[in-house]
């Protein structure tokens, strides 16, 4: 058991690492390719965390949507909205305005960090046990069933929406 | 002869029908209907009128005693039952016919003075009190007073009755010649019904309201009928002098009448009432003085005392009838009546009897001076027979002011007659010479009209004061009371009347011997008037003679005729009923002497000095001082311009004029000013309050809000990212607060 | 493991995402770091969800929770997208600046 603890909160970290690194790279990479790439970075390290996390569906939906169609997605809009290919100088704001995103950034950081060790300093996960897929798609079926439907209907929405903005004509 | 006395009102309401109808179909159905139909009114209301005086005679001679006295009393005259009893005492105490004592004992609610007790014994010897006939129906009532409207029945109303109606009878008569041909003469006829119908009314009222509803009446038919040639301005003149002066002088009448009201408890205006309670124990002397000189104010205007006697003189630009029955005989005659019914008033105001204060005895002395002596500067006819009935009026009203009741009222009676017959006959001499009254203009005429003569004669006779005819006896009684009367002696009324009585003899005689003898002076034909005129004057110079005789003294120089027909006017005319105690002086034999010398005189020296033209002629033209006081003769003492000139015209001119100064500069200049001042604050605040204040809040709050909407509109930059940093920003601020915090 | 190393990781890439939204001039990359918000969150709601699974079997409330913000992050990028391809046609750009039509 040990071991699986330590394996996990090895990988933890790891992945972890990867994570914010590039994370911090799609924030500032003046490349704009680049930036879609390391976004991929991050969305695969949230896969993994989830199946750290014991959720197994959430992952496997993580990388077909996310890493799938939504990465497909920006890179098309890259494209279609004709980016200069190598670096690009004018991928972000003025000085003044990267400070206060900075700042604000840090303050928040600061508060929320602050706020979850006060509140979470000690709370272990006690077993993690699987959370089946069954489980979950019982869980959607019946106590979630509205939302999913509603869900369904915001995605038609989105669809048709999409596509009346960007035909051309 | 059947009781009229219970429905007297039928006689003025009589001559009131005949006014309307008079009024509505006199001018369609002519003059000659309009004329029968007066006079045959007044023929009926004379005939009821001696009906009615029959029946007094008979219930004085006959009087209710007993239970039927007491109650009738109570409920007939509206009386307190404790006057009731008494006067049923008193009945049962003079039938014993015993002393003083047990007469004056049973007098409690009769005056104090021991002789006066005495004399009512005296006086109750010979007849009982006899109450008189009050029937009356209620008109309205407020607050619990109730107003009526009744008529009472005396001698003195029976008395008054029957002289309206002879000389109105006569005067319709007489004016069927003298107004022939007029322009109005239905409406004048109808004026005369009228009158006559308020004159009965008047002299029938039981209480002292509806006495002033008829004065008023009679006063305005008197300005319509001074004013029935009101084409000429000077008459419509006179007949305003007229109503104007009796206007001023009923303001005291009013007075009197509310005062006298109040003073008898407030609850009843009736008469008997009234003097009931002037003569009681308990009377408020100085009220009753006061409501006395009030009323007494009236009686200054209407009955032409000193000073409000102006109007009378200038009353006569009417037509001549008119004078006779209204300014000789009936209307001024008012205030004299006024006096004599309400005089328990009179006589415990002003303490007739026993007091110093003895004004209206003072006033009609001065009045018959004054009249008498106005007299002689005249040259109309007219005018001075105008005056000397001022004089005559005051000695009826110094007769009542001295306590001398019968006498003022025996002159009342008896002058009517012979005054009227002085008119008419004045009436007769103009209508023969061309409608003129200037006795310069006259002259001679004995000759020409005889009858009118002799008639003018007679009454001139007895105005003067000579015996046998009636003006000797009642003058005489007068003077009686005047020297000996109420207390020892009135001197200097007494002295007023022996100067007045050669006066009037004088005054009397000029005009008598400037018209009637010497050469006539005129113009025109004089010829005798037709019957028409002189029958009436014969009757009235008829009465002159014999109705002298009413009051024959008890002793007069030694000659006692039977009891039954000496003072048969005092006996039933003086009231017996809420009366006071009168002594009744007697026939003094040395005054009647003296007076009828001093008539005689006057006639003598007027004889002399106009017919034989002997004495100071031209004096006016030689010494300053007769000129002086002719001159303030003729101008009437300068009492028409004292009241047109001074009274009037400074109520006109400068009173007026300072009222209206008040007015524009001070009432207007209040209310302009406080208008001024309303637009300067409305100013101010409107420039500061609203304007500044209010407005400028209002606007200020407007662009609070847009300068607030300028700064705040910096934030819609329509950038994204800046509302994302605020966003952001926010939520920090936020978390931190809830962390922190909460 | 303890839950808080998920949910500081969860903080961290919520304040990375926050400085990218406010930092980067290109639609697509705030888009981009719009994403990286979503999916911090979804890292604290599957962390949470797992941590309460351990107590209660039965429930799987975080993951299906997750699962929507996924469908809903989907939606919203293919509209983002699609807005931002609209706008590069009109303007020849997609410098967030400019678009500032709706400024007061």
């Amino acid at each position: 058991m040990l071991a699986l603890l330590v394996a996990q909160n090895i990988a933890f970290y790891i992945i972890a690492a990867l994570m914010v690194v590039g994370a911090l790279r799609v924030v500032t990479c003046k490349n704009l390719m680049h930036a879609a790439l390391w976004l991929v970075l991050v969305l695969a390290g949230a896969a993994a965390q989830y199946i750290l996390l014991a959720s197994e569906f959430v992952a496997i939906t993580q990388v077909l949507v996310y890493l799938g169609a939504i990465i497909v997605l920006f890179l098309f809009g890259i494209m279609l909205t004709r980016a200069k290919t190598g670096t690009d100088d004018d991928l972000d704001n003025k000085n003044s305005a990267k400070f206060i995103g900075g700042g604000i950034a840090v303050l928040l950081l600061g508060l929320m960090g602050y706020s979850l060790i006060d509140g979470f300093k000690d709370t272990e996960f006690g077993n993690l046990m699987v959370q089946r897929t069954a489980q979950v798609s019982d869980s959607i079926f019946s106590t979630y069933l509205l939302p999913f439907e509603v869900l369904s209907i915001l995605l038609l929405a989105a669809l048709i929406g999409a596509i009346v903005l960007a035909r051309r004509d | 002869m059947f009781n009229m006395i219970d429905k007297v009102w039928i006689i003025p309401a009589l001559m009131a029908s005949s006014f309307l109808v008079i009024l509505f179909f006199g001018k369609r159905w002519g003059t000659r209907a309009t004329a029968g139909i007066g006079i045959a009114a007044v023929s009926i209301c004379l005939l009821l009128s001696v009906i009615v005086a029959g029946n007094w005679i008979s219930r004085v001679n006959h009087p209710p005693t007993g239970v039927a006295l007491a109650a009738e009393v109570v409920q007939a005259n509206g009386l307190t039952p404790q006057t009731g009893e008494n006067i049923a005492g008193e009945v049962n105490a003079v039938t014993h016919d015993s002393g003083e004592t047990v007469a004056a004992g049973s007098h409690a609610t009769m005056s104090e003075t021991a002789t006066t007790g005495a004399s009512a014994s005296e006086h109750g010897a010979e007849h009982e009190s006899v109450p008189p006939v009050v029937r009356a129906v209620t008109w309205f009532q407020i607050g619990g007073i109730e107003f009526e409207m009744g008529t009472l029945v005396d001698g003195l109303a029976a008395m008054m009755l029957i002289t309206v109606c002879i000389i109105s009878l006569l005067v319709h008569i007489y004016s069927t010649e003298y107004l022939h041909g007029d322009v109005r003469f239905t409406h004048y006829y109808a004026f005369l019904s009228l009158f006559t119908a308020s004159m009965l009314f008047y002299v029938l009222s039981s209480n002292t309201l509806q006495m002033l509803v008829g004065w008023e009446l009679v006063g305005v038919c008197s300005f319509g009928l001074i004013g029935h040639w009101w084409e000429e301005k000077k008459n419509t003149d006179a007949a305003l002098k007229a109503f104007l002066t009796n206007r001023v002088g009923d303001i005291g009448l009013i007075l009197g009448v509310i005062i006298t009201f109040f003073a008898a408890g407030g609850t009843s205006f009736n008469v008997l009432h009234i003097n009931e309670y002037a003569l009681s124990q308990s009377a408020n002397t100085t009220l009753l003085l006061v409501g006395a000189l009030c009323l007494f104010g009236g009686v200054t205007s209407k009955s032409g005392q000193f000073p409000l006697h102006t109007w009378l003189p200038d009353a006569m630009a009417g037509p001549t009838p008119v004078s006779a029955l209204i300014h000789a005989a009936t209307m001024v005659v008012a205030g004299v009546y006024l006096i004599a019914r309400l005089y328990g008033v009179f006589f415990s105001g002003l303490a007739i009897g026993s007091s110093t204060f003895h004004y209206v005895a003072f006033i009609g002395g001065f009045t018959t001076i004054i009249g008498g002596l106005l007299a002689f500067v005249q040259t109309d006819l007219k005018k001075v027979l105008a005056y000397s009935t001022i004089s005559q009026l005051g000695y009826m009203v110094m007769a009542l002011g001295v306590g001398a009741w019968t006498a003022g009222v025996f002159h009342l009676f008896t002058h009517a007659f012979f005054k009227a017959c002085l008119f008419l006959g004045a009436g007769s001499v103009s209508h023969a010479c061309h409608h003129t009254f200037d006795m310069r203009e006259m002259g001679g005429l004995r000759k020409k009209m005889p009858i009118t003569h002799a008639t003018f004669l007679i009454a001139t006779l007895a105005l003067a004061g000579i015996f046998p005819l009636a003006g000797f006896w009642s003058k005489d009684e007068i003077l009686a009371g005047a020297s000996s009367g109420q207390q020892s002696s009135y001197t200097i009324m007494l002295i007023f009347g022996l100067i007045t009585a050669f006066l009037t003899a004088a005054y009397m005689g000029r005009a008598y011997w400037l018209t009637f003898w010497g050469d006539y002076r005129g113009h025109a034909k004089p010829h005798e008037s037709p019957k028409v005129i002189t029958v009436p004057l014969m009757i009235l110079a008829g009465c002159a003679i014999l109705f002298g005789f009413t009051n024959f003294p008890a002793n007069f120089f030694g000659i006692h005729l039977p009891g039954g027909v000496t003072t048969r006017f005092e006996h039933f005319v003086e009231p017996t009923f809420a009366f006071p105690p009168l002594q009744h002086a007697e026939f003094t034999p040395w005054l009647a002497v003296v007076s009828t010398i001093l008539a005689a005189s006057g006639l003598f020296l007027a004889y002399q000095y106009y017919e034989k033209n002997r004495g100071p002629h031209g004096l006016t033209s030689r010494n300053k001082v007769a000129l002086a006081g002719y001159t303030f003769l003729e101008n009437k003492y300068y009492l028409d311009d004292l009241y047109t000139g001074v009274v009037a015209g400074s109520t006109k001119g400068p009173l007026a004029r300072a009222a209206n100064w008040f007015n524009q500069n001070i009432l207007d200049g209040i209310i302009n000013g406080i208008g001024l001042g309303a637009r300067k604050i409305a100013a101010v605040v409107y420039v500061f309050a609203d304007q500044l204040i209010i407005d400028g809040a209002v606007n200020g709050s407007g662009q609070g809000s847009e300068g607030a909407g300028q700064l705040l509109r910096k934030i819609q930059t329509g950038k994204v990212q800046q509302y994302a940093s605020i966003l952001f920003a926010g939520a920090v601020v936020l978390a931190g607060v809830l962390v922190f915090v909460v | 493991m303890f839950l808080n190393q998920f949910l500081l990781l969860a903080a961290i890439l919520f304040c990375i995402g926050v400085y990218g939204v406010l930092a980067r001039k290109n639609a697509v990359l705030v888009l981009m770091s719009i994403e990286l918000i979503l999916n911090a969150v979804n890292i604290n709601l599957v962390a949470f969800g797992a941590y309460w699974n351990a107590n209660d079997n039965t429930n799987v409330s975080g993951q299906v929770f997750a699962l929507f913000v996924i469908a809903v992050a989907a939606a919203e990028v293919g509209v983002g997208l699609a807005l931002v391809l609209l706008i590069y046609r009109n303007r020849q750009s997609i410098d967030i600046d400019d678009v500032d039509m709706l400024k007061g």
